[in-house]
């Protein structure tokens, strides 16, 4: 298997966490702490509208009055919002650059991460490989995007969010909030309140985006918190793929990450979106540091027939608390949900998602890969629902937990509602221990213990790995193995 | 080749091999027979180095390498090759996907370069066709819903392919029709080769009538109980164990 083998000769070459340099430019900070005038301070930073504003003013408002959930399966101390910035941007000016105008530190830095953000190198890349775009949100600001005059050509609009606010209001006006609505729970609530850059794209009726799309998030400053928010619309027929990755450096405090992304689909439409979330998941030992990574992710299949799905590939973060889910409104819509969750050393996560059956005739399929090691927890929990309307609805969920070694813990939390008798729902759940017999078996032919594990959680997560875009599926598969370094023996 | 001496083991507090001492030459095949719980499999778990089997005193060595010192796959890369008596299954992972990077990850470790895709499924191709297996059961994950007869063939398989020194087979016979057996012996047979040894580990005498032992060795109570020619298993066959069993 040549990935399996050039994933075993990367993870010699590596560092176990390998993105947790940090890169020394000028910053500029908001005040430290959180209250209207801060929201003032973000909002005039990028130049907003005044309904822009009062959008987040209002948001501010109600998150003041809510209280943070406390039903996921993670422990952590109480965070206090006041001990946090909530803007951090390099000091340059606000708005789209070309390429000469960003810091030579920061196109260094995505350099380091292997990010192509001249279009020429991408362009110059092997022959017949797969272009895609990238826009990079560099903390709270999104400092480049790719190939924007290409994309343009065919009238797909990819910017960051801050552009889309300036540039393209009756867009963003029409669909924010639509979906994740800025009071859905206290997270997406302060996000709405603060929220700094993200993506934006809108691929118009009955085009197919010319390449991969995708946005690179990389947290650098110390004490803050990213907030990104993420709107794609796919119009009538029209179909997009989209990838975000997530790094951050090794930091001994906790930050916090609290992104919303929002997905609409209209008639006939489909959205792809994948994520390679390989956030600072903290010390191993120690289980010091780490993102806290607590994201509402919800799409909404809003036209008949339309189709969305999230392939998640999650390694990252101290604790992860995320639910991508589908709202299946459309008559015959589907949504999926495929995912890879691991947990090592003293990392918590619950994760998994949610799918909402409205529409007749709808349908979703959801297979989950959880993979635990170390000390460390991994929950799935998931909602499948069909309301008496969606007739006719189909769910398949499949999730399997892989246990390595004798201190992690695997927990699966289905809630399956079916208010209709028309719905067909299916659930097949594993839990099993990786086994020293099989172990022995792969190390008998010659696989050493550390790529013998490789090779197991890599047959065990193949379902998963082959819905990624194939350029990432083996970046995925690396992660797999580096995550996982250390975990037998 | 290979050489065994007063070799000792447990699993956790029982002691199950009690002075057993083994000689192998190159070129020679050797079988071991012996009533259940004897220790048969044991000792092919002990020279292959399982984990969870303490050896406590002796010597086992290949070539006059100390076998017991080094890690499993560090054994399997200097030949040794066990074909197990229940194969495991890996799901997710193609048969031919994990033979090509089990086979790299020998030659890595032997500072040789790695086969090229081309030559190894002309190689793959060559062997399945010997040993009359479908080339598609090769495409789906390693022995994941294969009969106990595919399992079989698939281990001769890799055997073949991997192309090892010393062989041990652990009952083999075990879950194979006639037709199978006979498929299994000839791929076993076309391996016997003046630098290849081979150990045969077997509960009944049919085996042996298709892979013909230079000597036979009835194992009991942890060690070596008698050492004869093919006929001895022909005894055991009409006499049983129990004498053995007895004696020990």
């Amino acid at each position: 298997m040549p990935a399996v083998k050039q994933t075993v000769d990367h993870v010699e070459s590596l560092e176990r966490y390998q993105h947790g340099f940090i890169t020394a430019i000028d910053q500029e900070f908001a005040p430290k702490g959180l209250s209207a005038d801060i929201v003032r301070f973000i909002s005039a930073k990028k130049q907003e509208p005044e309904w822009m504003l009062e959008w987040r003013l209002a948001a501010y408002e109600r998150w003041l009055a809510m209280d943070e959930p406390d039903w996921a399966k993670v422990n952590y101390p109480k965070i206090d919002y006041q001990d946090s910035y909530y803007y951090a941007a390099p000091k340059e000016k606000i708005g789209p650059m070309s390429l000469d105008e960003v810091d030579p530190e920061i196109l260094a830095t995505y350099a380091k991460l292997g990010i192509p953000l001249r279009e020429q190198e991408v362009l110059a890349g092997v022959q017949g490989a797969p272009k895609y775009a990238v826009d990079a949100v560099f903390d709270s600001v999104s400092v480049v995007t790719t190939f924007k005059k290409e994309l343009a050509a065919v009238g797909v609009i990819f910017c960051s969010f801050s552009e889309a606010v300036r540039e393209h209001p009756e867009l963003v006006k029409k669909y924010l909030g639509t979906v994740v609505p800025a009071s859905d729970n206290y997270f997406a609530c302060l996000n709405s309140a603060v929220f700094s850059d993200g993506s934006f794209v809108y691929v118009p009726p009955g085009v197919r985006c010319p390449m991969e799309l995708s946005t690179y998030f990389r947290i650098n400053a110390a004490e803050s918190g990213q907030f990104e928010r993420t709107l794609i619309i796919a119009d009538k027929g029209a179909y997009v793929s989209y990838l975000e990755g997530c790094t951050a450096p090794m930091r001994d405090e906790n930050q916090l990450h609290a992104a919303v992304v929002e997905l609409v689909t209209l008639d006939d439409a489909e959205i792809k979106y994948s994520t390679v979330q390989n956030w600072y998941p903290g010390d191993p030992e120690t289980g010091k540091g780490g993102i806290y990574n607590f994201v509402t992710k919800r799409a909404d299949c809003r036209g008949d027939r339309s189709k969305v799905s999230w392939t998640q590939v999650e390694t990252g973060s101290a604790i992860t608390w995320k639910y991508p889910s589908c709202v299946l409104r459309g008559k015959d819509s589907v949504g999926e949900f495929y995912s890879i969750a691991i947990t090592n050393g003293r990392q918590q996560a619950d994760t998994g998602t949610k799918m909402i059956h409205l529409g007749e005739g709808t349908r979703s399929r959801i297979i989950s890969k959880g993979i635990s090691a170390g000390r460390s927890s991994n929950t799935y929990r998931g909602l499948v629902s069909a309301h008496p309307k969606a007739k006719g609805a189909r769910n398949f969920t499949q999730c399997d937990s892989l246990l390595i070694g004798k201190t992690c813990a695997a927990h699966t939390v289905p809630y399956i509602e079916a208010r209709n008798g028309q719905s067909v729902f299916e659930h097949e759940a594993t839990t099993t221990r990786l086994s020293d017999d099989q172990l022995f078996y792969v190390m008998q032919r010659g696989l050493s213990q550390e790529e013998a594990v490789q090779l197991l959680v890599n047959g065990f997560v193949k379902d998963v790995l082959q819905e990624l875009p194939m350029e990432f599926a083996v970046e995925a598969q690396k992660l797999v193995a580096i995550s996982l370094e250390g975990s037998v023996g | 080749m290979l050489s065994i001496k007063n070799l000792h083991a447990r699993v956790e507090a029982a002691e199950i091999l009690k002075g057993l001492s083994l000689d192998l030459p190159a070129g020679e095949v050797h079988a071991i027979m012996g009533p259940n719980g004897a220790g048969k499999s044991t000792l092919s778990y002990v020279l292959t180095g399982k984990q969870g089997y303490e050896v406590t005193q002796g010597t086992a060595t290949l070539d006059g390498e100390d076998l017991l010192s080094l890690e499993a796959n560090e054994r399997a890369a200097r030949g040794v090759f066990l074909s197990f008596q229940y194969p495991l299954e890996i799901p997710g992972v193609p048969a031919m996907t994990f033979l090509r990077t089990a086979m790299n990850a020998q030659h890595k470790a032997r500072g040789e370069p790695e086969i090229s895709a081309t030559d190894f499924l002309k190689r793959a191709r060559q062997v399945a066709g010997q040993l009359k297996m479908d080339f598609d059961m090769l495409k789906r994950p390693l022995n994941v819903g294969f009969s106990g007869g595919e399992k079989k063939r698939m281990e001769i398989f890799q055997m073949a392919m991997l192309s090892p020194r010393l062989l041990i087979l652990d009952e083999t016979d075990s879950g194979l029709d006639i037709d199978a057996l006979k498929i299994v012996a000839d791929g076993v047979n076309a391996l016997r080769s003046p630098d290849r040894a081979m150990l045969v580990i077997t509960h009944y005498q049919r085996l042996l009538d298709y892979i013909r032992p230079d000597k036979v060795h009835v194992l009991a109570a942890g060690r070596i109980a008698a050492t004869g020619g093919p006929e001895l298993a022909h005894e055991l066959e009409r006499e049983g164990y129990d004498k053995y069993a007895r004696a020990a």
